[in-house]
């Protein structure tokens, strides 16, 4: 058999994907509102680019703060960023597998681990950040 | 076939969502929640982003959450339909993320 | 349309099933037929009795009936499926509609054109290429269990393309290497006899390998012997990284 060749010939049916495919399936759409919480993780990062910006006028810096349209944006991006997170951590044991001898080591507690380290790390920061709330 | 060069992106885009999911939900429920609700004013805000480990903080989530953005986007325009082109909307996603990298720098180093 | 021959009082169900005789039309069309329901029957069953008894010219592929051989994958109300496995209790009394795989060219009716997934077998060279060769005399390759443990849920795969049906990224594309091949090539590369890990890398690292994936997942959600493609590729992801960071630290000596 010549593998070079595809034996195709003219009266084969091509059957091309359509460009709505990811509203055809419910695994299809949760992918791909998976995927578009980037828009929200890079359009927050924008936002603290802007914060970064104005650090040296603390008016400027306040009024970015207190702004309601950038809150309400932030009220949107807090659960696509939540969505993230979960999905992000759902799927890191299948992109690291740790093998103790002939078993994998349970994907959940790889899962698990990371929705630990998530919740200690905003307990910390939030610790952190308390320390800020006096100030003259 | 040749190797790709996709790994230095990828890369950035597994560091940037690990650092997004991790650190951003906490950061946004500061901005967004306790700024306004007055858990902590906004000078207090001030003088936490001024501290050095804070500037590194926002560097970091800046510009690792820019270039998870920017692998992760340039793919969703090609599923959604984008033939060709698709190198062009690559250049243009890195190079955002790069010039969000590049500003977030000077405006951190400088204040 | 032919009547089907059950008695009026025996439990029916539809098929609606896709035809395509590119001698008759060059569009395809759906025909449907009412088969008897058998609680233990699976879509395999109406389909041979709809041969057998209603329409023999209808064209499909099947051999096992029992999951094994990877030959009767066909879309089932949508969603890729071994018909033998496909039970129609699952689905009655609603009808039940029946296509080709998605994404492969029809020869006929349910008929698929499978080159493209043969070619890329051969491309990533699905097959052990043993570290150094060894006489029948010198023995057996040893292998612990742990060894085998790395690669043998990836040797499961029997073949049937329902994760290329199921990848949107090879709809849009069938230059992309897709999800069983990638796998099977991890089958080896992660196989401790194996010597060829660099060899394929060649292959399935490039453009049009692995990194075509968006890690959708559904290939592995409809993968039928839980091979769990998605995981291959990322993980070969993860290994493409590390040798293109290895390469760049330690520059490679002697011929090049």
């Amino acid at each position: 058999m010549n593998s070079e060749q595809n034996n195709r010939s003219t009266t084969e049916l091509i059957r091309p994907i359509p460009a709505t495919w990811w509203l055809k399936k419910r695994t299809y759409f949760l992918f791909m509102v998976r995927e578009l919480t980037c828009v929200f993780v890079g359009g927050y990062a924008l936002f603290l680019l802007a914060l970064a910006g104005k650090l040296e006028d603390l008016k400027a810096f306040e009024e970015l703060l207190y702004s309601p349209s950038l809150i309400a944006f932030q009220i949107i991006a807090l659960p696509m960023a939540i969505y993230h997170s979960i999905t992000w951590f759902n799927l890191t044991p299948k992109v690291m597998v740790v093998w103790r001898g002939e078993d994998k080591i349970d994907p959940r507690i790889i899962a698990g681990a990371n929705y630990v380290a998530c919740l200690i790390i905003s307990i910390i920061i939030v610790c952190i950040v308390s320390r800020f709330r006096e100030t003259s | 076939m040749t190797r790709s060069k996709e790994p230095i992106f990828w890369s950035l885009f597994s560091a940037g969502g690990v650092v997004a999911a991790l650190f951003v939900p906490v950061t946004i429920i500061l901005t967004a929640i306790a700024v306004p609700a007055g858990w902590i004013s906004a000078e207090g805000m001030h003088e936490l982003c001024m501290h050095p480990l804070s500037r590194c903080y926002l560097f970091l989530l800046i510009s690792l959450s820019m270039f998870h953005w920017a692998h992760r986007f340039r793919f969703v325009v090609v599923d959604l339909g984008l033939k060709q082109g698709g190198t062009f909307v690559a250049v243009i996603c890195y190079g955002a993320a790069l010039l969000a990298t590049i500003v977030a720098v000077i405006q951190l180093v400088s204040a | 349309m032919e009547a089907s021959k059950t008695k009026s009082s025996e439990p029916t169900i539809d098929l609606k099933v896709f035809r395509y005789r590119p001698e008759e039309s060059s569009e395809a069309s759906f025909e449907d037929y009412t088969v008897p329901y058998r609680e233990d029957w699976v879509v395999l069953d109406a389909l041979n009795y709809i041969k057998d008894k209603i329409d023999g010219t209808l064209s499909y592929r099947w051999s096992c009936r029992m999951g094994v051989c990877g030959s009767c994958g066909m879309m089932v109300n949508g969603e890729p499926k071994l018909t033998c496995s496909a039970f129609l209790r699952d689905y009655y009394p609603d009808p039940v509609q029946v296509e080709p795989l998605s994404y492969f060219p029809v020869i006929r009716d349910l008929v698929i054109n499978m080159d493209d997934f043969m070619n890329k077998l051969e491309e990533v060279k699905a097959w052990l290429i043993p570290k150094e060769e060894q006489s029948v005399a010198d023995g057996e390759r040893l292998q612990s269990p742990a060894e085998l443990a790395h690669f043998k849920q990836y040797s499961m795969c029997i073949n049937c393309m329902l994760c290329y049906s199921a990848c949107p990224v090879y709809g849009r594309h069938q230059e992309f290497t897709g999800p069983a091949a990638i796998a099977l090539a991890q089958r080896y590369n992660l196989d401790s006899r194996d010597g060829a890990a660099a060899e394929r890398g060649d292959v399935i690292f490039s453009d049009e390998g692995i990194w075509e994936c968006t890690f959708v997942g559904d290939c592995t959600r409809v993968c039928p012997k839980k091979v769990d493609p998605a995981g291959a590729i990322q993980q070969a992801k993860v290994q493409a990284t590390k040798d293109m960071f290895r390469s760049m630290l330690i520059p490679r000596k002697g011929t090049e």
